[in-house]
C-alpha cells in the first residue's frame, strides 16, 4: 500500500518522477516545495541537516543512496545553510567510476567549494586521472571541474593535459578544453600566454560549437590587446557572413535566427577591432549592413542582434549608411510599447549620439516619456543618456531632474552614483556661480554622507579661488552668495558632517568679508552648530574652540590651546602665519635643510660624528647595539608592576654612540635594520614586563614573525631617510596593516626633509581618502622641519608654538616611566639635523634647555628642568619618530597637520581645522587620555603654562 | 565574465536552483538572493525585464510560478540574455517535456548539468539543444 502511494505520488509529481529516487528524498523535496514560509523551510532544512549528519557517515552506504545524500547537501546549501560537514563525501564521490556518480560528485564540489578550499588538493589528482579517461564524457566532467576548481597554483598540474585535449577527436572535449584555457587565462594570464596561438587555431575548428566557444577567450584577449588581432578581422567577418547566411547546422538556429548568440559575440569582437580603425571598419560595413537588413525585427532575438549591430556601428569608424540604419532601428525601439525595447533604444541612443548628436532631437518626446516612466530601470537608463547629452545649455534642467530623483530614492548605491554625476556635470557646465553653489548645497544636503570628501575640498577651493577669472568682484560675490545660502541652510536639522565642515570653513573665511554680518553674529551661528552637533568632533573643533579648553578630549584641548596661543600673538605675527585669502597657496619647502648647515658644521667642530647614510652603515655594530639599549625604556608605555631591571642599560646609553655598548650580548645584531625590527617589537608594551635579558630572548622568536612587515612599512621609512626614499609611495599603503604599536621606531637619524615633497603630495591626495592614517607620521616630521625653516624668516612666536606643541605631544606619548626620566641623557643616537627645530628655540628657551637639545649631538648632560623634559625627550627620541610612537594614528595626524598648518601660512584657524577631514574619534581620544594618565602627566594644567612660558 | 549567476526562484521567493560563476560565501549568497528576489518579484509585467543592482544588471523572466534571474555584467546584451533564459527553458522542456517547478526540484542535478553544458566561465558556450542534451542522455543510458 505504502509503495503504491509512493508510486502514485511519483507519477503525479513530474514527468519522470521517482527515477531511482527514494521515498525519503521525495518526501524532503515535497516538504520543501510545500513550505509556506521561510521559517518553515528553515525548520525543514535544519532537521535535514541533523538527519544527514547522522546518516552520511554511516559505513557501507550504497552508492545510489550516497548520490542522493549529496544532492540533499546541495539543497541545504542552496537554501542558505551550511553543509560543510558533507563536503568530504562529495569529494569522495568524484573518485567513483560510474559516470553519473562522478559527475554528481564534481557538480556538488563545484557548487560547494571555492578554488582556494583545502579540499581541492584532494580533487586535483582525480581530475588528472579523469582527463586521461577513454570515456569522453568523463573527460568532459573533469574539464567542467577544471573550469571551476583549478586556481593559479594548480594550473601547472593539469595544463599539459588540457593542451593535449585541444586536439581531441570529440568536439565537446575540444570545446571544454578551450574554455579551461580561458579559465586559466583569467586566473593567471601569464600561465597560458604561450598558448594564445591555440585560440586562433580553434577559431578554424570544423565544429561550430568549438568555434563559438573560442570566441569567448578571443574576445577577452582582444579587449586587452586589440592590435595583435587586427589580422583576424577578415576571418571574423567571413565567419559572421557565413553564420548570417545560414551555413551553420540547423541545431544552432534559435527562433529562425541563425546562431544568434554567435552573431552577437562576433559583433562585439568586430566593435573592438574596428574602434578607431578606418581600414578594419571598412571590411565590416557590408556584413553589418546585411545583418541590419536580414534581421527579423519582430522577435526578441532579432532585436537583440540589431541592438548589437548598433553597438558595433557606434564603436567602429562611422559609416553614414549604417548610422542611418541604426537610427531607424533606434526609433523603432523607442516607439515600441515594450519597455524592454524602449530600454534598449535609450541605451542605443546614448551610444549613437556620440557620433551623430543630432539624432537625439527627433526622439525628444520618447526620451521625456521614458524619464517620466514610473519604471526605475527605464528612468535610470534615461538619466544615463541625459548625462551623455549634457551641455552648458541644458545642464540646469538635467541636474535639477537628477537631484529630484536622487532625493526620491533610498538606494544608497545609486544615490552615491547619481550624486557624483550631478557634481561632475555641475563642475563641468555650471552656467553661473550662484547656480553652482545652490546645486552643490542640494547635493550635499541630500546625499552629503555619500559624497566623496574631495567634492567638499573642490567646493572650498572654488569658493576661495573663484572661477579662475581675474575678477575679484565676481569672486567676492560668489563668496557672499555662499555665505548667504549657508546662513539659510544652517538652521536645518541634521546636516551631513562634510557639508557642515564646508559651511563652517566658509563662515570662518568669508563670513564677515563683505561686512554684511558682524563677527559676533557669525560666531553665534557657529556656536549653535557646535552645540547642535556636539557628538561630531570635527565639526565641533571648527566651530568654536575656546569653550572646549576644558573638554575631556585631549585632542580638542590641544587644538584649543594652540588656537588660543595663536590668537594671543600680536597682529603682525598672526598676519604672517595666516595671510588673508591664501588658503590655496603652496608652501615652499627647503628640501635640503640648508639652514641647518651651520649648525651641523658647528657640531662637527665640537666633536660630533659626521652623519653616515644608512646605506653605508651596515656592520657598524656599535650603533645598532647602542640603539637596542633603547628597548627597555621604549617598551614601557604601560605601568610596570614588577621590579625594574638593573641600571645597566641607562649606563651604557650614556656612552656616546661612538663607543661600543657592552650590554647587548644576547642579540648580536648584525645590521642596523635588524636592530630596528627588534626595537619595534620591543616597544610593544605587552613584552615589557620582563627584564632586559628575558625580553630579548623572547623577542628573538617574535621578531621573525613581525619583522618583515614592519621593515617595509612607512613607519620605518620615517625613521631613516635612505630607506624611505627608496621605497617611496608603496610603503604608505603597505603600512595599513602594521600594528600601530609596532611602529615605535626610535632610530630616526636624519634628513627627513629628503622625502618631503612626495610624501606631502601623498598626504594631500590622501587627505580625502579613508586610508590616510599611515601617511601622517612621515609628513609630521617634515612639517616640523619645514616649520622651523619658515619660522626662521618669520616671527619667532609661531615657531615657538609649534615646537612646544611638538614637545607636549612627544611628552604625552613618548615619555618613559618616571624612573627612567633621567632625561638629560636619553639614549640617543646622534641626530643633529632632526634636533634642529629645537635648536632654533634658543632665543626662547632658557639656557639649560638649549644645552639639553644641542647635547644630543654627542655629549650628555645633567637633568634639565621640567621645561627641558618637554623639549628634551623628543629631541632625544628623535623628533621624526616621536609622532610614530603614538598609539593612535589619526590622533597624530591631526596634531601634526595642525602643526604644519599653523606655521605654514595657511589662512586662518578655521581653514586649518577644516582640513582635518578625519577628525579624531572618541576612541583615539580615550586611548590618549589613558596614555596620559599612565605617564602621570596632566597636560591640562601644564600646557597653558608651557605656552605662556614659551610665548613670554 | 558576462554571466555572474543564474537563479531560479518560485513566486514565494524560494530558491529552486542557484549557480554562481564567481565565488560568494553562503552569507553573501543569501543576502544577494534576498535583495534581488525582493526587487524583481515586486515588478509588474509591463516593466522592463531588467533591473540594475549594485554594479551589475539582472535580467529576469517569469514562467508560470518560476522566475529565472540572471545576473550579468553591465556590457552584456540584455535582450540576448532574456532569450538565453528562454533557450534554457526550451531545452529543459525538451528533456522533461513540459517542464515544471517540480521537475527541477526532483532533478536538480540534471538542470545543473544542462547549465554546465550551456555556460562555462560565465560565457554562453553552447546553444544547440542537441549538443546540450546529448551528454545527459548518454549518461542516463549508461547508468
Amino acid at each position: 500500500m505504502e509503495q503504491l502511494k509512493t508510486i502514485g505520488r511519483e507519477l503525479a509529481m513530474g514527468s519522470q518522477g521517482g527515477f531511482g529516487q527514494s521515498k525519503e528524498f521525495l518526501e524532503l523535496v515535497k516538504s520543501i516545495g510545500e513550505a509556506r514560509s521561510k521559517a518553515e523551510e528553515d525548520r525543514i532544512v535544519l532537521h535535514e541537516i541533523e538527519t544527514l549528519k547522522r546518516r552520511i557517515s554511516e559505513p557501507d552506504i550504497p552508492k545510489r543512496k550516497m548520490k542522493e545524500f549529496i544532492i540533499r547537501l546541495v539543497y541545504i546549501e542552496m537554501l542558505g545553510h551550511d553543509a560543510s560537514f558533507g563536503y568530504i563525501h562529495a569529494v569522495k564521490m568524484t573518485h567513483d567510476d560510474t559516470l553519473l556518480l562522478k559527475r554528481t560528485g564534481y557538480l556538488a564540489v563545484t557548487l560547494f567549494l571555492n578554488d582556494d578550499h583545502d579540499l581541492i588538493i584532494l580533487i586535483v589528482n582525480t581530475i588528472q586521472k579523469d582527463l586521461k579517461s577513454d570515456n569522453y564524457l568523463i573527460v568532459c566532467a573533469a574539464l567542467n571541474a577544471v573550469c571551476r576548481l583549478i586556481n593559479d597554483e594548480t594550473i601547472p598540474a593539469v595544463l599539459p593535459q588540457v593542451v593535449d585535449l585541444l586536439g581531441h577527436q570529440k568536439e565537446a572535449v575540444r570545446k571544454k578544453a578551450i574554455m579551461a584555457l580561458h579559465r586559466f587565462y583569467h586566473k593567471s594570464p601569464s600561465s597560458v600566454s604561450h598558448l594564445f596561438p591555440n585560440f586562433r587555431k580553434r577559431l578554424c575548428d570544423n565544429d561550430p560549437g568549438v568555434m563559438g566557444a573560442t570566441l569567448c577567450p578571443l574576445f577577452d584577449l582582444i579587449t586587452v590587446d586589440v592590435n595583435s588581432y587586427k589580422d583576424l578581422v577578415l576571418s571574423f567577418v567571413s565567419i559572421l557572413k557565413q553564420v548570417a547566411e545560414r551555413r551553420l547546422p540547423k541545431g544552432y538556429d534559435y527562433h529562425q535566427m541563425p546562431a544568434p548568440f554567435i552573431q552577437i559575440r562576433l559583433l562585439k569582437i568586430l566593435a573592438l577591432l574596428g574602434s578607431g580603425d578606418k581600414l578594419a571598419s571598412e571590411k565590416m560595413y557590408t556584413v553589418v549592413g546585411d545583418i541590419f537588413r536580414k534581421c527579423d525585427s519582430t522577435s526578441n532575438i532579432g532585436n537583440a542582434v540589431l541592438y548589437e549591430c548598433i553597438c558595433c556601428v557606434s564603436s567602429i569608424y562611422p559609416n553614414p549608411k549604417l548610422l542611418e540604419a541604426a537610427a531607424d532601428v533606434i526609433s523603432r525601439f523607442l516607439k515600441s510599447d515594450s519597455h524592454n525595447l524602449k530600454y534598449m533604444g535609450i541605451d542605443a541612443l546614448g551610444r549613437l549620439i556620440k557620433i551623430s548628436p543630432e539624432i537625439a532631437e527627433q526622439h525628444q518626446l520618447a526620451v521625456i516619456d521614458c524619464l517620466e516612466d514610473p519604471d526605475d530601470t527605464l528612468k535610470r537608463k534615461t538619466f544615463e543618456l541625459l548625462y551623455k547629452m549634457t551641455k552648458s545649455s541644458n545642464v540646469e534642467v538635467i541636474v535639477d531632474r537628477m537631484i529630484d530623483y536622487m532625493i526620491s530614492i533610498n538606494d544608497n548605491h545609486y544615490k552615491t552614483y547619481i550624486a557624483s554625476r550631478c557634481v561632475e556635470l555641475a563642475e563641468q557646465f555650471a552656467p553661473s556661480n550662484h547656480w553652482f553653489i545652490q546645486t552643490m548645497n542640494k547635493v550635499f544636503e541630500h546625499a552629503g554622507d555619500l559624497v566623496n570628501i574631495k567634492v567638499a575640498h573642490n567646493l572650498m577651493r572654488l569658493i576661495a579661488e573663484g572661477f579662475g577669472e581675474d575678477d575679484d568682484a565676481a569672486d567676492s560675490q560668489l563668496r557672499s552668495s555662499a555665505v548667504e545660502s549657508y546662513l539659510h541652510i544652517i538652521g536645518e536639522p541634521k546636516l551631513p558632517s562634510v557639508f557642515l565642515q564646508v559651511i563652517c570653513w566658509v563662515f570662518g573665511e568669508y563670513g564677515t568679508a563683505d561686512g554684511k554680518y558682524s563677527a559676533s553674529y557669525i560666531t553665534g551661528k557657529l556656536c549653535d552648530v557646535a552645540e547642535a552637533y556636539s557628538n561630531d568632533e570635527t565639526v565641533k573643533c571648527q566651530s568654536l574652540v575656546e569653550e572646549l579648553s576644558a573638554s575631556h578630549s585631549t585632542d580638542l584641548q590641544q587644538r584649543a590651546y594652540e588656537l588660543q596661543a595663536v590668537v594671543s600673538l600680536d597682529a603682525h605675527a598672526v598676519e604672517s602665519i595666516m595671510p588673508l585669502d591664501a588658503s590655496c597657496e603652496d608652501i615652499e619647502i627647503d628640501k635640503n635643510l640648508s639652514f641647518l648647515n651651520s649648525y651641523v658644521q658647528q657640531s662637527l667642530e665640537n666633536g660630533a660624528r659626521p652623519y653616515i647614510p644608512e646605506s653605508q652603515r651596515s656592520g657598524v655594530l656599535d650603533i645598532s647595539n647602542f640603539r637596542s639599549q633603547d628597548q627597555p625604556e621604549a617598551s614601557m608605555h604601560g605601568l610596570r608592576f614588577e621590579a625594574y631591571e638593573l641600571p645597566k642599560a641607562p649606563v651604557t646609553s650614556r656612552i656616546p654612540p661612538a663607543s661600543v655598548a657592552p650590554s647587548t650580548e644576547l642579540v648580536p645584531v648584525p645590521e642596523p635594520s635588524y636592530s630596528r625590527e627588534t626595537h619595534q617589537v620591543a616597544s610593544v608594551p605587552s613584552i615589557s614586563d620582563a627584564g632586559s635579558t628575558e625580553l630579548r630572548l623572547r623577542l628573538d622568536g617574535v621578531q621573525r614573525k613581525w619583522g618583515k612587515p614592519t621593515y617595509s612599512s612607512p613607519t620605518s621609512s620615517t625613521s631613516n631617510a635612505s630607506q624611505s626614499t627608496s621605497n617611496g609611495v608603496t610603503q604608505v599603503d603597505s603600512a595599513a596593516n602594521v600594528n600601530s604599536k609596532a611602529r615605535h621606531t626610535h632610530d630616526s637619524r636624519k634628513p627627513q626633509a629628503e622625502i618631503t615633497p612626495e610624501k606631502q603630495k601623498l598626504a594631500a591626495s590622501l587627505f580625502g581618502g579613508p586610508s590616510k592614517t599611515e601617511k601622517r607620521p612621515t609628513s609630521a616630521s617634515h612639517k616640523v622641519a619645514k616649520a622651523s625653516s619658515h619660522a626662521a624668516e618669520k616671527s619667532q612666536a609661531p615657531k615657538a608654538a609649534v615646537v612646544s606643541n611638538q614637545a607636549t605631544l612627544d611628552k604625552i606619548n613618548h615619555q618613559p616611566p618616571p624612573d627612567l626620566l633621567d632625561l638629560g641623557e636619553p639614549t640617543v643616537t646622534n641626530s643633529a639635523p632632526s634636533v634642529d627645530p629645537f635648536q632654533q628655540l634658543e632665543g626662547l628657551l632658557d639656557p639649560t634647555q638649549v644645552t639639553s637639545t644641542v647635547n644630543h649631538g654627542a655629549v650628555a648632560t645633567e637633568a634639565p628642568d621640567i621645561m627641558a623634559l618637554y623639549v628634551g625627550t623628543p629631541a632625544g627620541g628623535q623628533s621624526s619618530s616621536a609622532e610614530n610612537s603614538l598609539p593612535s594614528n589619526s590622533y597624530d595626524v591631526n596634531l601634526t597637520s595642525e602643526l604644519s598648518n599653523l606655521t605654514s601660512g595657511t589662512t586662518n584657524a578655521g581653514a586649518t581645522l577644516t582640513q582635518f577631514t578625519k577628525g579624531p574619534n572618541p576612541k583615539d581620544a580615550l586611548e590618549k587620555d589613558a596614555l596620559v594618565r599612565q605617564m602621570g602627566v596632566t597636560p591640562t594644567s601644564q600646557n597653558p603654562n608651557l605656552f605662556s612660558d614659551l610665548l613670554g | 565574465m558576462g554571466i555572474r549567476f543564474i537563479l531560479m526562484v518560485n513566486k514565494q521567493g524560494q530558491t529552486r536552483l542557484a549557480q554562481y560563476y564567481e565565488y560568494l560565501t553562503l552569507e553573501e549568497r543569501r543576502a544577494l538572493e534576498g535583495e534581488i528576489v525582493r526587487k524583481c518579484l515586486a515588478r509588474n509585467e509591463q516593466q522592463c525585464s531588467f533591473v540594475e543592482h549594485r554594479n551589475y544588471k539582472i535580467v529576469y523572466r517569469r514562467y508560470a510560478s518560476l522566475f529565472f534571474l540572471v545576473g550579468v555584467d553591465n556590457d552584456e546584451n540584455e535582450l540576448a540574455i532574456l532569450e538565453f533564459i528562454h533557450l534554457l527553458v526550451e531545452t529543459m522542456d525538451c528533456h522533461f517535456g513540459n517542464v515544471c517547478e517540480l521537475d527541477i526540484m526532483f532533478h536538480l542535478e540534471k538542470a545543473h548539468f544542462m547549465l554546465e553544458e550551456m555556460v562555462m566561465n560565465g560565457c554562453i558556450v553552447e546553444t544547440s539543444k542537441t549538443n546540450i542534451l546529448q551528454p545527459i542522455q548518454l549518461m542516463e543510458k549508461s547508468s
